[in-house]
C-alpha cells in the first residue's frame, strides 16, 4: 500500500528500531538509579569485628554483643541442655545443618559451636528478622508445653533450640545464622573473624 | 460585556478553563439519589489534601537521620509552635484516611460500583490503595521509634521470601546490611516526593475515568438512559452547585469528628500511634509485642496464619491482588445489592465483619484462640472471592427499576 509514495514497511521498521533504541537507552539510564540503592562504600566499611569478654558468662546465661548493627547472642549452655541437644532431631526442621550458608564449617555440628558449652548465634530470626527472646529453662511455656530451652521469636512465634536450630511448626525455615568467630584467648571472643588468634 | 467575561474569554481562548469546569463540575450530572456512603470519596480527597499540607510543614522541622529523627519529632511535638497539632493532624490523619478509604471501598462493594463499565475506576482505586499502604508504611518508619524500626525490619524481610534473589533484594532496599539511617533517609525521599506524586497522578486518573462513564448510585441504575430534550439525565443534578454544597455539610460534620479525635484522643489508645514507638529505635531488642498499625491488620493476620515463610507471603500478596480482579469475579446482572439475592447480601455483611475481625486480630498476639480465629477469618476472606462468581451468576435477582428510587 503505497499512498503518496509512503513506504509503510520501511516506516514501520524505522518506528520499531527507534523504539528499541530508545528502550535500550532507557534501560541504560536506569542503571545508575538502581545502583545508587546498593550499600555505599561507607556502609560496607562499617563491618568491623566485635570483641566480647566472656569470662563472666555463667552457665545458663547470655550476653548480647553488637556486631554490624545486629545483636549476637553469646550463651553458655548448662550440661543439662547440652545433653538434650542430640535427642531433639525429630522436633527440628534441619537437625543436620544442611544449609551451609547458615554456619561456618567449624560450627557444623549438633552444638553449632567451636566449644560444646559456648554458642555464638546471630539474634536475627530467619523468618522476618526480629530478635528472638531467650528462654533457657527446661519447663512448660505458653508457646510450647514440652519446652527444652531455646529462643522464641515474639513477632511470629518461631522457635529455636539452644543451638539456634529451628523447631518444626515455626514460620522460619532456616536455622539461626552462626557468625564467623574465634577466641583471642580463654576469656575473649572476637566476632567477625574466622581464624583463631587472627 | 463585563470586564470579567472579557477576561474569561481571553483565558478560554488560551486554556479550556470554562469548558473544563463545566465538564467536571457545573455540567457533570451526578445521580440525585446519592446517600450517606457517597460522602467518603470527597472525604478521601480532603484527607489527601490534609496529608500533603501537614506533611510539607512537618518536613520543615524533621531531620531524616538515624541520630536525629526521633529527637526531631520530639522537637516538633514540644518546641515548634503548634507543631504538635500539625504532627497529630498528619499521624491521626493517616488513620482517618484509611477509615475513609475502607468506607469508600465498602460503598463500592454494596452498590457494585466496580462493575462494567467502571472496572478501570476500581483498578485505579486499588492502585491508590496499594500506594497508600506503601506511603503509610514508609511514613511510619520516619519517627524512628521501636515500632518504626521493627515494623520496617519485618516488612522489608518479606522480600527475602522470594527464592534466589530475595536476600540481595532486601539488602538493595535497605541500602545497608541492616535497617539504618541510609534506609530511613531513602524512605523519607520516597514518602515525601515519589509516592505522593504517584498517588496524586492516580487520583487524577481515578476521577477522569469516573467522569467519563459517570457516577454509579445506590440503585445501580444507569441515569443516562432517560434524558430531557436538552440531553440532561432526568435523574441527575449538576455536581456544582448541588453536590459541592451538599458535600460541604458532610465535610463540616467530618471535621468535627476529626478535630475531636486530634484534640482529645490523638494516639487512639495505641491504635493510631503505638506505645512502643515512644521509645527510640534499638536494633538489638525487639519489643515484646510487635504489631502493625491497625490499617494493615487484616493482611498481617493472613501472613501469620501460615507457618511457612514463602507461602505466608504469597497468601498475603494474594489477599491484596485478588481485590484487583473483583470486577471480573462478580457476574451478577445487577449492580446494587438492593436487587441482588439474600445470599449475596448476607455474604457481603459477613465478609465485611470478618475483615474487621482480621484487622483487629492483626494488632493482637497470634496465640491460642486468636490464631484459630485468624485461620477462620482467612478462609472466609478468600471464600467470599472464590464463591462470588458462582453465587452471583446463579442466584435470582430482583427486577431493577427503570429510574432511581428516593
Amino acid at each position: 500500500m503505497s499512498n503518496d509514495g509512503v513506504n509503510t514497511g520501511r516506516r514501520r521498521f524505522l518506528i520499531a528500531t527507534t523504539a528499541v533504541g530508545g528502550g535500550i537507552g532507557a534501560v541504560g539510564v536506569a542503571v545508575p538509579f538502581v545502583k545508587s540503592w546498593n550499600p555505599s562504600e561507607k556502609a560496607k566499611a562499617a563491618g568491623a569485628p566485635a570483641k566480647a569478654d566472656i569470662g563472666k558468662v555463667e552457665p545458663g546465661s547470655m550476653i548480647v554483643v553488637e556486631w554490624r548493627g545486629k545483636p549476637v547472642y553469646v550463651v553458655r549452655r548448662t550440661d543439662e541442655v547440652i545433653g538434650l541437644l542430640e535427642g531433639l532431631a525429630d522436633e527440628l526442621k534441619d537437625p543436620n545443618n544442611t544449609v551451609t550458608s547458615q554456619q561456618p564449617a567449624y560450627a557444623n555440628n549438633i552444638f553449632r559451636s567451636r566449644k560444646e558449652d559456648l554458642v555464638v548465634i546471630e539474634g536475627v530470626c530467619t523468618h522476618l528478622g526480629c530478635a528472638p527472646k531467650y528462654f533457657p529453662e527446661v519447663k512448660p511455656q505458653a508457646f510450647q508445653e514440652n519446652w527444652k530451652g531455646g529462643f522464641y521469636c515474639p513477632c511470629h512465634g518461631s522457635r529455636f533450640d539452644l543451638s539456634g536450630r529451628v523447631l518444626k511448626g515455626s514460620p522460619a525455615g532456616k536455622n539461626l545464622r552462626i557468625p564467623p568467630y574465634s577466641y583471642v584467648d580463654e576469656n575473649t571472643l572476637i566476632i567477625g573473624v574466622d581464624e583463631e588468634n587472627a | 460585556m463585563s470586564k470579567m467575561s472579557d477576561f474569561m474569554g481571553w483565558v478560554d481562548h488560551r486554556i479550556p478553563l470554562t469548558a473544563t469546569f463545566e465538564k467536571h463540575m457545573s455540567k457533570y450530572y451526578a445521580p440525585k439519589n446519592f446517600n450517606f456512603w457517597y460522602f467518603f470519596g470527597v472525604f478521601a480527597f480532603l484527607m489527601l489534601a490534609n496529608q500533603i499540607l501537614t506533611g510539607v510543614w512537618l518536613t520543615m522541622s524533621f531531620t531524616p537521620t538515624a541520630e536525629e529523627a526521633f529527637a526531631s519529632v520530639e522537637y516538633i511535638m514540644r518546641d515548634v509552635e503548634m507543631g504538635w497539632l500539625i504532627r497529630y493532624m498528619h499521624s491521626t490523619g493517616a488513620s482517618f484516611f484509611f477509615i475513609v478509604i475502607y468506607m469508600h471501598m465498602f460503598r463500592g462493594l454494596m452498590y457494585g460500583s466496580y462493575q462494567k463499565p467502571r472496572e478501570l475506576i476500581w483498578i485505579f482505586g486499588m492502585a491508590i490503595y496499594l500506594m497508600l499502604m506503601a506511603e503509610a508504611f514508609m511514613g511510619y518508619v520516619l519517627p524512628w521509634g521501636q515500632m518504626s524500626y521493627w515494623g520496617a525490619q519485618v516488612i522489608i524481610s518479606l522480600f527475602s521470601a522470594i527464592p534466589i534473589v530475595g536476600d540481595d533484594l532486601v539488602t538493595w532496599i535497605k541500602g545497608d546490611f541492616l535497617i539504618s539511617g541510609i534506609t530511613l533517609n531513602r524512605f523519607f525521599a520516597l514518602h515525601v516526593i515519589a509516592l505522593p506524586l504517584v498517588i496524586v497522578a492516580l487520583v487524577f486518573l481515578h476521577i477522569v475515568a469516573l467522569h467519563e462513564v459517570g457516577s454509579n448510585n445506590p440503585d445501580g441504575v444507569d441515569i443516562k438512559k432517560y434524558k430531557d430534550e436538552e440531553g440532561r439525565p432526568l435523574d441527575g443534578v449538576p455536581f456544582h452547585p448541588y453536590y459541592t454544597v451538599h458535600d460541604l455539610v458532610g465535610i463540616v460534620v467530618f471535621l468535627f469528628v476529626f478535630c475531636f479525635v486530634i484534640f482529645f484522643w490523638p494516639e487512639g489508645n495505641g491504635y493510631f500511634l503505638e506505645h512502643a514507638n515512644f521509645e527510640e529505635a534499638n536494633g538489638l531488642k525487639t519489643p515484646a509485642h510487635i504489631a502493625p498499625v491497625w490499617y494493615f491488620g487484616a493482611y498481617y493476620t493472613i501472613l501469620r496464619v501460615v507457618p511457612d515463610k514463602l507461602f505466608g507471603v504469597i497468601l498475603m500478596g494474594a489477599a491484596i491482588a485478588i481485590l484487583f480482579v473483583l470486577p471480573w469475579l462478580d457476574r451478577s446482572p445487577v449492580k446494587s445489592w438492593r436487587y441482588k439475592g439474600w445470599i449475596s447480601r448476607i455474604n457481603l455483611v459477613v465478609f465485611a465483619l470478618f475483615f474487621v475481625l482480621l484487622t483487629w486480630l492483626g494488632t493482637q498476639p497470634a496465640t491460642g484462640i486468636y490464631a484459630k480465629l485468624g485461620m477462620v477469618g482467612t478462609v472466609v476472606y478468600f471464600g467470599w472471592f472464590i464463591t462470588l462468581p458462582f453465587i452471583s451468576a446463579k442466584e435470582k435477582t430482583k427486577p431493577v427499576p427503570e429510574r432511581v428510587t428516593g
